[in-house]
């Protein structure tokens, strides 16, 4: 499951920069092409791609600055219980 | 010169922000597939410098072959006026709303002009908030109400050249071999900082009234409110524009700081949607952030939540700002100081 979020994540990030020296830690806002639009359709992204809601709480840096990053926080999005 | 306010009624009609002309014994004298040689009508070039200048545009929509229709707008000296022509066999309406849709504006601030009854109640019947005209009215068409904007900044001036410009862009991106990375460091884009002079002011508050998205707080303040703050010593109202190596795309951001002892409070902070996509709507936040570093003083920032701002809560989050409270539909976020964030290596950034 964690490999799959983590390819599906590569794979949506190389449609804006080359991801193939991209490690799993690096901070992707710190290659500079980041645009407001860009860090609002990463938000989106998550949200579709994986089914989750983001809410305003999670919205900081740390869960969306690396690959790595971005996998943790899906996955703990996705085995937190949800309520329905 | 008057000073406008902000009034909006919404219950009046927009303001026409795109004209869209037929040609056949509209723009011309004649049919061109039929008579071959066609005459520019007396007076359509003069009415469409005079809506141009006034920032509002001009397009063409015609059922026609398009390449003897282009080259003799050419000819005719039009076609540099024109942005989006549509020029085909299929219904005028779904011309009209291409345009509308290439220009990026709603239908209800689109006009059509055509001779025919028949295609002006066409494009009457598909799209009803199109307002059509007779091209035998052609003379009475800039005295209008709809066609008078509340006022003419420089900005919409050059309106129909930054459009132009945008076309440019849209057409180099979308041929471009490489990713969005490379082809906005192939820009060359130039980002400009400024406080608000008298004269920017009524784009100034055009830019609070018009932006929607990428607006932290909606507040709208009148031409005179942004004169006293442009001139408080308490307050930084700051213009900012951007130029790339296809031109201006004018003023496009603003911010008003009201300034404290301790601390200063980001009261506005918008920019333009044109430029979402270029990367430059963290650049005067971190101006800010950068400023109120020097400075000494804690940066907060006012944010009111819309259906529609959310990129805006997000530029603030991940620039370093958190929540500090909130009151009345009104949150506070204040940057955590931590990191004094750079400019992007991609532009060059002038701090005037």
């Amino acid at each position: 499951m964690s490999t799959d979020i983590r390819t599906r994540v590569i794979g949506y990030l190389s449609r804006y920069f080359p991801v193939s020296d991209l490690a799993d830690t690096d901070d992707i806002f710190k290659r500079g092409f980041v645009s407001s639009m860009f860090a609002m359709q990463l938000v989106a992204f998550v949200e579709q791609e994986f089914a989750v809601v983001v809410e305003n709480e999670d919205l900081e840096l740390d869960n969306f600055r690396s690959v790595a990053a971005l996998e943790r926080f899906v996955r703990g999005k996705l085995s937190a219980p949800v309520a329905s | 010169m008057t000073l406008a306010h902000p009034v909006r009624d919404e219950a009046t009609a927009k303001t026409v922000k795109c004209v869209v002309w037929d040609l056949d014994n509209t723009v011309w004298d004649g049919i061109l597939l039929e008579d071959g040689e066609v005459r520019l009508r007396p007076g359509v070039l003069e009415v469409m410098r005079e809506l141009d200048e006034r920032g509002i545009l001009n397009s063409v929509a015609s059922r026609n072959e398009h390449g003897p229709a282009m080259a003799k707008l050419v000819e005719l000296g039009v076609a540099e006026y024109l942005l989006h022509p549509q020029i085909n066999w299929g219904p005028k309406s779904a011309s009209v709303a291409a345009i509308a849709a290439a220009v990026n504006i709603g239908v209800d601030t689109l006009a059509f002009v055509d001779d025919q009854p028949f295609e002006r109640d066409e494009v009457a019947h598909a799209l009803p908030e199109v307002l059509c005209l007779d091209a035998a009215d052609l003379g009475a068409i800039p005295a209008l109400e709809r066609m008078v904007p509340r006022f003419v900044t420089d900005n919409a001036k050059r309106r129909r050249v930054m459009y132009q410009a945008d076309a440019q862009r849209s057409e180099a991106e979308q041929s471009h071999d490489g990713t969005p990375a490379e082809f906005l460091a192939a820009l060359d884009m130039r980002f400009a900082i400024a406080p608000a002079q008298r004269l920017d002011l009524q784009r100034a508050e055009e830019l609070t009234v018009r932006t929607n998205q990428l607006n932290a707080t909606g507040y709208t303040y009148s031409y005179e409110e942004l004169d006293e703050f442009r001139r408080s010593a308490d307050h930084d109202l700051l213009i900012a524009s951007l130029d790339d190596r296809y031109g201006t795309y004018g003023q496009i951001g603003l911010s008003l700081v009201e300034r404290g002892a301790r601390a200063w409070t980001v009261k506005l902070l918008l920019m333009s949607c044109r430029v979402m996509s270029r990367g430059v709507g963290s650049v005067l936040l971190n101006h800010l952030i950068r400023e109120a570093a020097a400075a000494g003083v804690a940066l907060r920032a006012e944010f009111v939540p819309t259906e529609r701002n959310r990129t805006m809560y997000v530029t603030y989050k991940f620039a370093g700002f958190r929540e500090v409270s909130e009151s009345g539909g009104v949150v506070v976020l204040e940057h955590d100081g931590t990191e004094v964030p750079g400019f992007p290596p991609y532009m060059t950034v002038q701090v005037g």
